[in-house]
């Protein structure tokens, strides 16, 4: 390949050995831990950072004899749709270099669609997992919120985030969820039980009902995507899917809530990076000014997003944005357990639109969080959401997003291994 | 149209941030945070009376010492270390 896609951050290789991932080479994001390996959330502040242990997911990884072979660019701290953000340079897509691989997690999808790796650890707090997913023409898996163990993953907004898997094909992406999903003792809001996601995917679907959310199809969504969306709603047909139109007002409020949320939680975790623990430190003559200036090696949108949650959150404007969010925020979830006590999935398109070109979003964020639109209302609900290949508008990768009832991992897997079959 | 926040409301949220930005950065993200917070106004119509349900419980583990990250683990990425402990910048 001509251009670099610079998918990773740093080249290791760790782990190997027996076990059900022997035969896997694996890239894990830089925001998770992995022991004496560098790990930046592609920023300047955490440059030369060595964790002293391995998160829990990575740990797993290790003992299923996965080989880690490196670590993944991202946007800085995941805050991004396009993995341009990270201070140690723009990620390509490697379907077309000119175009983003979508983001947070888009070096793990660019490794994977190249075929670097053959499976990656993504995170997705607002669809980190399944942007990228789809704009590289690979599957991403956010499991349900408290299936996968958080240990170790450096935090941006704990009450959205997840870990997630990505891979080629469904059925790899199962693989790796058998291995890093299920109770972990050092991660309180994680104690269930996990099932066999790889032998449940290729199990017959019988009499699935898909609901189509008005809200998730409408004005916002390009006219190529939309094509391809309804090609895989008749696809699902074909398997003998039922699709439903339904509506879930509160999704128009979705993407605002989740903003205010992500960044007032951003800008609470974010504190920790002050140059004392970790990280280069900064110069000054008190620690307000020391800590400032290690902190001015934040990039823009971090900073954005750290600025905007201290003020959405402070004295005066909490219940303005902040009370109105978590309102929002149990709005859909009732939205989704209404809509998912009657189907068996929620279908959409994952992006409302193709992969931007490099740049083009860079200087006006809003556009950016736009794009957000279709992913970022499941993080709310913490329900299991997968993005699976769907077909190409102006030759670029579409995705199809399938999302399910709280812990229906397998169910949710299978109709997605039903479609990747059909289509 | 009146701008919900200005140059010096950027300077002040900054400094509640603790995150230095310049002049030059603080006038650059005026226009952009007024768009998104004007995009935040989604929210006004958001009930208030909205009752959260509440099916969480706490997972507590008996609160007994357990193996820990050694000092030295825990100090090796500080710059500064003095004694065993992380040595911060004065507190004016």
């Amino acid at each position: 390949m001509s251009v670099d896609i610079n998918a990773f951050v740093t080249r290791c290789d760790i782990g190997g050995g027996d076990g059900a991932l022997s035969d896997l080479a694996v890239g894990v994001k830089d925001n998770i831990s992995t022991e004496g390996v560098e790990t930046t959330c592609g920023s300047r502040v955490l440059e030369g950072y060595e964790p002293p242990y391995d998160a829990t997911v990575v740990a797993r990884l290790k003992d299923a004899g996965a080989r880690i072979v490196g670590k993944t660019n991202m946007d800085e701290f995941g805050m991004g749709t396009t993995t341009e953000t990270s201070a140690y340079g723009v990620t390509r897509n490697p379907v077309d270099t000119d175009h983003v691989p979508g983001g947070s997690s888009g070096g793990s999808a660019a490794a994977v669609a190249a075929g670097d790796v053959d499976a990656a650890l993504g995170t997705d707090t607002g669809g980190s997992v399944r942007c990228p997913a789809a704009f590289c023409g690979v599957v991403g898996l956010k499991p349900t919120y408290g299936l996968v163990s958080r240990y170790g993953l450096i935090a941006y907004a704990n009450s959205l985030e997840t870990v997630g898997p990505m891979a080629r094909d469904v059925e790899t992406t199962a693989r790796l969820l058998d291995v890093i999903a299920g109770a972990d003792e050092r991660d309180g809001t994680c104690n269930s039980e996990a099932d066999d996601y790889a032998d449940a995917v290729e199990e017959p679907t019988a009499d699935v009902t898909v609901a189509v959310p008005q809200e998730l199809v409408g004005e916002g969504v390009e006219e190529g995507v939309r094509s391809v969306f309804e090609a895989s709603l008749d696809s699902l047909r074909d398997e003998g899917a039922e699709v439903r139109e339904v509506s879930m007002p509160s999704l128009e409020k979705a993407l605002a809530a989740y903003y205010v949320i992500a960044m007032g939680e951003a800008s609470s975790n974010l504190a920790r990076f002050d140059g004392v623990r970790y990280g280069p430190g900064g110069e000054g003559d008190d620690w307000n000014d020391s800590f400032a200036d290690a902190r001015g090696r934040f990039g823009d949108e971090v900073k954005r997003r750290v600025m905007l949650g201290t003020y959405a959150l402070s004295e005066g404007y909490y219940g303005d944005y902040y009370d109105k969010a978590q309102n929002a925020r149990t709005l859909v979830r009732r939205d989704f357990e209404n809509v998912l006590d009657d189907a068996d999935v929620v279908a959409s398109p994952t992006m409302p639109l193709t992969p931007f070109r490099v740049g083009e979003v860079l200087d006006d964020p809003m556009q950016m969080y736009l794009a957000d639109a279709n992913t970022t209302p499941v993080n709310l609900a913490g329900v299991p959401s997968v993005s699976v290949p769907a077909g190409r508008a102006d030759d670029l990768p579409v995705g199809l997003q399938l999302t399910a009832g709280r812990f229906e991992e397998a169910k949710l897997l299978r109709v997605a291994r039903a479609f990747e079959k059909a289509r | 149209m009146e701008q919900r926040i200005d140059a010096d409301d950027v300077r002040h949220v900054a400094e509640l941030a603790r995150v230095e930005v310049t002049d030059d950065e603080a006038r650059g993200f005026v226009d952009e945070f007024n768009d998104v917070l004007d995009y935040f106004e989604t929210l006004d119509d958001v009930p208030d009376d909205v009752e959260a349900e509440d099916d969480f419980e706490n997972v507590l583990r008996a609160d007994e010492p357990e193996p820990s990250l050694s000092q030295d683990d825990a100090l090796a990425n500080a710059e500064e270390t003095e004694d065993g402990y992380f040595k911060g910048p004065s507190v004016s």
